[in-house]
């Protein structure tokens, strides 16, 4: 998904589903058992390895972007068409969304929770950097 | 027919199509013979709006269809608790896939109806634990498909070749070993569930292959493993082999390659699976929840079978989620004032871990599913017990939690 977003980083150390496991009210990881538990997301670069479980996810990311209470972006380590498909409809419906990446291995270890980054998609590439 | 004279909702659904191929790296689309729809459940207004946007545009589905459930029980009106404003959303959500010509099923376990995939076609599911069980046990061709998607596919009546709609992606990259599991626990059904939330926690989206269940395992078993698995994990195919169709044999359900990992499954690693299914240790009882996914007919036989004329203690409050066509046979087969008289509820359309039904007095709730188990805490705020389907019914009989000991034990 293109787009530019900046924001601070927060890692997840676990797939996050985001039905069941985030809260589009109010932005937060509610998934008792996720080692973020809690975190907030809001404006946040959200930074994990890919989605997980459920099929309603992208119901709860649309949901969330139309709220305000989406992450600034999403920043992951494998393809996941279930956590892209959220962004794309709230595009298509609000005119408004927030960038997906796919990063390599090496950039995706290298990412800390709290550094400010800003995420740049377009058609032919997407980069990950410091702001 | 991104300019199609169909009109505007089947141009919207065909650019997310095509987009979406673009994403999980598709080259052309195929053609799918049905659909399975999730994103008639409610959850807020984004949802709603996609569904209103279809509709006015002329939205209609080109292949056979059928719905998720819901967040009601249109049914048994008045046992979800909504707020008003909630249950008119939740409803409003639910007509318009009905409009756009979906079949009003609304069960999560579209596998339980007569007309169901067969081997090697290409659908578009929605609903992972349909999606998994649609993809290992009927070796139909599904990817995960989730919300907007599905609707999007069933309109179109095409979606993106990629994913488990390939050979390449169908190969188990995993290897789970059972011959450490003594077969007295393999002819158990609580531990397909946990062994699903086992191999779904360790295999995340990787092809799983399972070496060592017994041939003769049922659907009702097959149903409880994929279901844990995609919670846990992401699992959308497993092979059981000399079960499944596709996996007649390991070296077929690998496709030629080696495996990334073998796994030896130990008995202590499926105890700590159980356990992390269990928020509490408390043995106060409020509730017990049974059927996630849907409880089929043979599920209806053993629950009617395992109450034996008992109630449920007044204290606790039994549900039974299942589908409406289930319940139909249910009633046909004289189970259902049995159960009635046995104090269990029974819930159709919709399911107890997605919209508030259980009054509960803040107390725990039993369950024989690990996938209510794991979204449950987060959704109703609920703390889980997880049995076996016969500790669950003993406990409801009993007013607190009953534990069978042998269950679990080594040997």
């Amino acid at each position: 998904m293109a787009g530019e977003a900046t924001g601070a980083a927060l890692v997840l150390d676990e797939p996050l589903s985001f039905w069941g496991g985030l809260d589009p009210d109010k932005g937060l990881v509610i998934d008792v058992r996720h080692p973020q538990h809690g975190a907030e997301v809001s404006g946040r670069v959200l930074v994990m390895p890919s989605g997980r479980g459920s099929s309603s996810s992208p119901s709860v990311l649309a949901e969330a972007i139309r709220a305000g209470t989406a992450p600034a972006a999403i920043v992951l380590r494998e393809v996941d068409p279930i956590v892209a498909l959220g962004a794309i409809v709230a595009r298509e419906l609000y005119g408004s969304t927030i960038p997906v990446i796919v990063v390599d291995e090496e950039t995706y270890v290298s990412l800390r929770t709290g550094a400010v980054l800003t995420v740049r998609a377009d058609e032919s590439r997407a980069i990950v950097e410091p702001a | 027919m991104l300019d199609d004279e169909r009109g505007e909702a089947a141009r919207l659904a065909m650019r997310i199509v095509v987009e979406m191929a673009g994403v999980m790296g598709a080259n052309r689309l195929i053609d799918v013979v049905s659909a399975h729809v999730d994103g008639c459940l409610y959850h807020g207004q984004a949802g709603l709006d996609f569904a209103e946007r279809l509709v006015a545009g002329g939205g209609k589905v080109s292949v056979p269809t059928t719905l998720n459930v819901g967040s009601l029980d249109l049914l048994h009106p008045g046992l979800v608790r909504e707020t008003p404003e909630r249950a008119v959303a939740a409803r409003r959500q639910m007509d318009l896939y009905i409009e756009m010509g979906c079949r009003p099923t609304w069960t999560c376990a579209p596998y339980q109806l007569p007309e169901r995939p067969r081997f090697g076609q290409h659908v578009a599911w929605a609903e992972s634990n349909a999606i998994v069980f649609a993809n290992s046990v009927l070796g139909a061709r599904t990817s995960r498909y989730g919300d907007f998607i599905d609707i999007c596919a069933a309109i179109t009546g095409r979606a993106p070749f990629a994913g488990l709609h390939r050979d390449e992606d169908r190969r188990a990259e995993l290897v789970f070993r059972m011959s450490g599991i003594p077969e007295r626990l393999l002819d158990e059904d609580v531990l397909y569930p946990v062994l699903g939330h086992l191999i779904g926690r360790m295999a995340g989206t990787a092809v799983p292959a399972i070496v060592g269940l017994p041939p003769d395992v049922g659907e009702d078993r097959l149903k409880a493993l994929g279901a844990a698995a995609a919670s846990s994990g992401s699992v959308a195919l497993f092979h059981a082999v000399g079960v499944t169709p596709e996996a007649p044999t390991l070296e077929a359900a690998l496709g030629g390659r080696a495996p990334a990992r073998e796994i030896e499954v130990t008995a202590e690693m499926l105890r700590t699976a159980r356990d992390e299914l269990s928020t509490t240790s408390r043995t106060d009882l409020a509730g017990v929840s049974l059927g996630t996914p849907h409880f089929s007919i043979t599920e209806f036989e053993s629950l009617v079978s395992l109450l034996d004329g008992a109630r449920a203690h007044p204290g606790v409050e039994l549900y039974v989620s299942t589908g409406r066509d289930v319940l139909a046979e249910v009633e046909r087969r004289g189970w259902l004032r049995p159960l009635q008289e046995a104090g269990a509820q029974v819930v159709t359309d919709t399911c107890t871990y997605i919209t508030p039904i259980i009054r509960g007095s803040g107390g725990p709730v039993m369950t024989n599913s690990a996938k209510w188990a794991w979204y449950a805490p987060a959704n109703i705020g609920a703390d889980v017990v997880f049995g076996s389907l016969e500790e669950c019914v003993r406990s409801a009989v009993l007013g607190r939690v009953w534990r069978d000991e042998r269950l679990w034990a080594d040997g």
